[in-house]
């Protein structure tokens, strides 16, 4: 059965409270969001199996702290989609603003137009994928997970990065602080076929090129002492 | 915080819905600045006549009898439009100067001037202040407006945006800048003076500066990345278009909106949603350190 809340006549948090309810009854049930009107905060701290179609876009903090349910956004993301989702699925049809997916532990980001800049800062072992390009200082800090883009990245990419993997299709305009380009062994080909299959994404592990840490920043140098 | 808000018309039949349009994402945006509000209208031009936008705290005291005396200044009949604290006075071109003289005389202060230009700018929520200058029924071209959640200067009116530095230019910012008061003395050397503490308008007086040497409103905007320092998203009028641009950082929301009909900017998408045919119109985010600018 799907239910269908209109925001034109309920109201954000009776929206919100409504899923977050029916997310935690286990029910697995279909809801769908008409006219959003770019509201912020919609479908927030999912906790439990629940398919939420928002139709239109969607203002500040989409998805935030989603755990299992699956989440589709019908147009465009305002800034903080997704943040801190720790399982479950969120799929963007249009673009998202800086910081999609920004702390992010687990479930996937599908982002199938372009996102902004900052998008997967400090991820946490969330996987994302953008069909687009993303834009400056993506993935900076980030500690673990998987971020696939099958456009271009913008300047300062994996700033100070972690453990996370970067997968770029197309060009990086710079690499940040202690970020370099590696390679693609078997299991990078196979993780990537995997991730690019459940995005659905048109694209070919081969095309693509991975970046990681190179690791010099984990631990105080004494040789970079005079740069203090 | 602060919240702007913009919209070119490209379709001059929706020039008389222009401030229904822009009171309703003014309001919209609200929650992002609800200590001070303001616009600025692009109207219809009268041949060599200036507009001059005046604000008082004592507006029936102030403009009682101030048809007659700035006629007297400006040696011919001038039209005086009285909207709450805010008058306009409409006069032949080169009464400009002495009626200017006369007004700051009076201790009334000049909010902005232009041939096309009026500016409504007061301390309140957005849908108050909309309404003490009937905001929704004006109309034109193109117009900028602003919510100000004060940081760098004291909320009062001449600390509220958009800031006038220059005839028909205006700014309105989401931000700080850090290295004001440098470029305000830098500007000062120039003998371009600033009349409040705030950071925007120096900001505003930079690109006017610029302009007045020569420079393009693309080449002004493009200056303000190099030579101000700090959180900026600007948008700016002139009298024939209006102008975006971001600082490198980006972290000021921005999206923009166009269809045949218009070009708008929001800081958040919330107020662009009840424009005409916005289901259609391209929307997107503006780049960081990229100038966008329309004219007609």
């Amino acid at each position: 059965m799907t239910t269908t809340l209109d925001m034109t006549t309920t109201e954000l948090r009776e929206v919100n409270t409504t899923l977050q309810a029916a997310a935690k009854s286990q029910a697995n049930e279909a809801y769908v969001i008409t006219n959003p009107r770019g509201s912020h905060a919609m479908a927030c701290g999912l906790d439990g199996p629940l398919t939420v179609t928002i139709k239109g876009s969607t203002g500040y903090y989409c998805a935030g702290m989603n755990k299992k349910a699956a989440i589709t956004v019908e147009g465009s993301a305002g800034p903080g989609v997704a943040e801190n989702m720790m399982s479950g699925i969120v799929t963007i049809e249009g673009d998202a603003s800086q910081y999609a997916g920004a702390t992010g532990h687990g479930g996937l980001l599908n982002i199938k137009g372009n996102a902004s800049s900052r998008c997967g800062i400090s991820m946490k072992g969330i996987d994302i994928v953008v069909h687009g390009s993303i834009g400056h200082m993506s993935a900076f800090m980030a500690q673990k997970g998987n971020l696939v883009v099958l456009g271009d990245a913008g300047d300062a990419l994996g700033d100070s990065l972690y453990e996370a993997r970067l997968f770029v299709r197309g060009n990086v305009k710079s690499l940040g602080a202690d970020c370099v380009e590696k390679e693609m062994r078997p299991e990078h080909f196979e993780l990537l076929k995997d991730l690019l299959e459940k995005a659905g994404a048109d694209a070919r592990p081969d095309e693509f090129k991975r970046y990681g840490s190179a690791r010099q920043l984990y631990h105080f140098n004494i040789d970079n002492a005079d740069a203090y | 915080m602060c919240g702007i808000v913009g919209l070119f018309l490209k379709n001059d039949e929706m020039r008389p819905k222009l401030g229904d349009m822009l009171t309703d994402m003014l309001i919209t945006m609200t929650d992002r600045g609800p200590d001070s509000a303001g616009i600025a209208i692009y109207g219809d031009e009268d041949d060599g006549r200036v507009k001059i936008t005046i604000q008082s705290d004592t507006p029936d005291e102030a403009f009682a009898g101030l048809e007659a005396e700035v006629a007297q200044a400006a040696g011919a009949p001038v039209e005086v439009k009285v909207l709450d604290t805010h008058a306009v006075l409409t006069l032949p071109g080169e009464a400009e100067t002495a009626v200017i003289d006369a007004l700051i005389d009076k201790g009334l202060r000049i909010m902005g001037v232009g041939a096309s230009m009026e500016i409504f700018k007061e301390v309140g929520l957005p849908q108050d202040v909309a309404a003490r200058f009937d905001l929704r029924n004006m109309g034109g071209s193109h117009g900028i407006g602003h919510t100000r959640m004060a940081t760098e200067s004291a909320v009062t009116t001449m600390g509220a945006h958009p800031f006038s530095t220059a005839p028909d230019q205006c700014l309105v910012h989401n931000g700080s800048l850090s290295n004001h008061n440098q470029m305000r003395r830098k500007l000062a050397r120039k003998g371009v003076m600033t009349q409040s503490e705030n950071d925007t308008e120096v900001g505003a007086a930079y690109i006017s500066s610029r302009i007045a040497e020569g420079a393009t409103l693309g080449e002004a905007l493009e200056g303000t990345i190099k030579d101000l320092d700090g959180f900026f998203t600007f948008v700016t009028g002139t009298k024939n278009g209006f102008g975006v641009v971001r600082d490198p950082i980006a972290c000021k929301p921005a999206v923009m909106a166009e269809t045949d009909d218009y070009v708008a900017f929001a800081s958040e998408y919330r107020a662009l949603v009840d424009l005409p045919n916005i289901e259609a119109a391209k929307v997107w985010e503006p780049e960081p350190a990229t100038v966008y600018f329309w004219e007609r």
